[in-house]
């Protein structure tokens, strides 16, 4: 089984000066240490980029060569004329899923813009990737004023195509249960959840959400390099939780996942 | 050894009906993290029957109570910090009197009063007298009033660390919310001030700049609310390869100066 981090970054971050961490070296180094095969990898600075197909490029040129443990995931905005090229572009070079960072960009999370993005980015069958906040609301710069993503929007993405497939990171528990419990099995069964953001004992809602929503709906992932990524690895280690349910959500789940959509070439070692 | 200086337990006037579960948990996880003694405190009633962080006198009492009888069951395993609400003056200070004679071994303030207003100063010297630090909520650089609580910053933390420099004062869970960055500069110079790395926030660099600007000495580990962020930050401080001392530091050694927890700690 390999260990795939489905909520990683690297570049500089808008917000403040990353000391060590933002480089693809210390990703690689931090990946290591913890026993991470392969990441989905997002550009941190594209967060603010009106057009983001430049940083793109720059995030397919520092992961290039490692192509067996980052798998760049380009940004998109749907706002941005031609955006449908970035689309393709993502296709054609193999992409596992695209980004969006709505609350960042000024797209409407809920808007029509919004939802032909997730409609066109479904029939290309890829995942789309949404980060539900990169930080906590309350230590973010003062300039920095956009919301988290709410529950409602990603219940209203999920509902208006069939084919939408959303990783959703960066999620705490009552956001979970919102959307899953507010959608129908089939549309919930479109969603998967990183824990990074999951609170683990004495709380325990990691363990609480596996037990009402099930380990299919769970991936593993950092939010490195904002965050520490031993975190994660801590919650799997003091969750309640069999071999089975450790090794679904470090792994298994995503890349099941990944290997099913229709235009899918996700490396696998086999 | 590993001491987390911030640690939180429930009773049943917590308002919620599994108050003894947590508890357990909050041991449970203690045992798989390798915590060897927990400093906890329980504040009121959580909102139950007065706010969090401004507690009644009577809920205090309660919950004091609670937190002295749960130090007794593990004894060696769990101390307690004896909450105060600094409105309440006199009564405040024969509460803190009582705790400590029962076997307490510091003071939690939250956010009932600023802690650089006049009302904490008998608090801040009578923990001094008593050789036992007081753990400060602390809002990291507040830019307004949240509700329900009269939160501190950092800067006002160190206006009555400066104030009562033989006291020790330790600034709550870093990664607790709020701009970190600011909370470090804010406290640096003050050497009375300890820094608690609890919190659920996991920032990479905020682990460093702690490190790197007041150093292994000051910082003490905690877990606050999220045990899995406090073992996620340790394992990330251990995997930098700092000296074996200065590790200890935080895992323990610097608890175990400033709380009285005798010699079999």
């Amino acid at each position: 089984m390999r260990v795939v981090d489905v909520a990683a970054f690297i570049g500089a971050y808008p917000f403040r000066h990353l000391d060590r961490a933002g480089s693809t070296d210390w990703l690689l180094s931090q990946m290591d240490r913890l026993h991470i095969d392969r990441a989905l990898v997002g550009y941190l600075p594209s967060i603010l980029h009106q057009d983001p197909a430049p940083g793109n490029r720059v995030l397919a040129k520092l992961t290039a060569s490692y192509g067996d443990r980052l798998a760049p995931v380009p940004t998109i905005n749907p706002e941005q004329p031609q955006w449908q090229d970035d689309v393709n572009l993502a296709l054609e070079s193999h992409a596992s899923a695209v980004r969006l960072f709505p609350q960042y960009q000024g797209v409407d999370p809920s808007g029509d813009a919004m939802r032909v993005a997730v409609a066109a980015v479904a029939v290309a069958g890829l995942p789309m990737v949404l980060t539900v906040r990169l930080e906590d609301l309350r230590q973010r710069h003062p300039r920095d004023v956009t919301s988290d993503l709410t529950p409602a929007a990603i219940r209203g993405l999920v509902r208006s195509d069939d084919d939408v497939r959303l990783i959703v990171t960066h999620a705490d528990r009552a956001f979970v249960e919102e959307v899953h419990f507010g959608l129908t099995p089939a549309e919930a069964d479109r969603i998967l959840w990183d824990i990074s953001w999951m609170w683990g004992p004495p709380e325990d809602d990691l363990t609480r959400l596996i037990e009402t929503v099930g380990r299919e709906r769970f991936v593993f992932g950092t939010g490195m390099p904002l965050r520490v990524g031993d975190t994660s690895i801590a919650k799997l280690d003091l969750a309640e939780i069999t071999d089975d349910d450790r090794r679904s959500i470090l792994g298994e789940n995503i890349e099941r996942w990944l290997i099913s959509l229709p235009s899918r070439e996700f490396p696998t070692d086999a | 050894m590993l001491i987390d200086v911030h640690a939180h337990f429930y009773t049943d006037h917590s308002g919620r009906a599994d108050w003894r579960q947590v508890n357990r948990r909050r041991l449970g996880a203690g045992e798989r993290i390798g915590i060897t003694v927990h400093i906890g405190s329980i504040l009121g009633t959580y909102g139950h029957r007065s706010p969090t962080y401004l507690p009644s006198l009577d809920d205090v009492r309660h919950a004091n109570d609670r937190m002295l009888e749960i130090q007794q069951v593990v004894p060696g395993r769990v101390y307690g910090y004896c909450v105060v609400n600094p409105n309440y003056g006199t009564a405040a200070l024969e509460e803190i009197r009582r705790c400590l004679d029962s076997g307490m071994v510091g003071v939690k303030l939250g956010a009932s009063r600023r802690a650089n207003d006049v009302l904490v100063d008998p608090i801040a010297e009578l923990a001094g007298e008593r050789h036992v630090p007081i753990l400060h909520h602390i809002w990291q650089h507040r830019r307004r009033d949240w509700p329900g609580q009269e939160a501190s910053d950092a800067a006002e933390l160190a206006v009555l660390a400066q104030r009562h420099p033989e006291t020790q004062f330790i600034l709550a869970h870093l990664g607790g919310g709020g701009a970190w960055a600011h909370s470090v500069r804010a406290v640096e110079a003050h050497r009375n001030i300890w820094v608690d790395l609890s919190g659920s926030g996991v920032d990479v660099d905020m682990l460093h700049m702690a490190l790197e600007t007041l150093g292994p000495g000051r910082l003490l580990w905690g877990t606050d609310l999220t045990m899995d962020t406090g073992w996620g930050k340790l394992r990330y401080v251990e995997s930098l390869g700092l000296p074996d001392d200065e590790l200890e530091m935080i895992r323990f050694a610097n608890a175990r100066r400033i709380f009285p927890l005798g010699e079999a700690t």
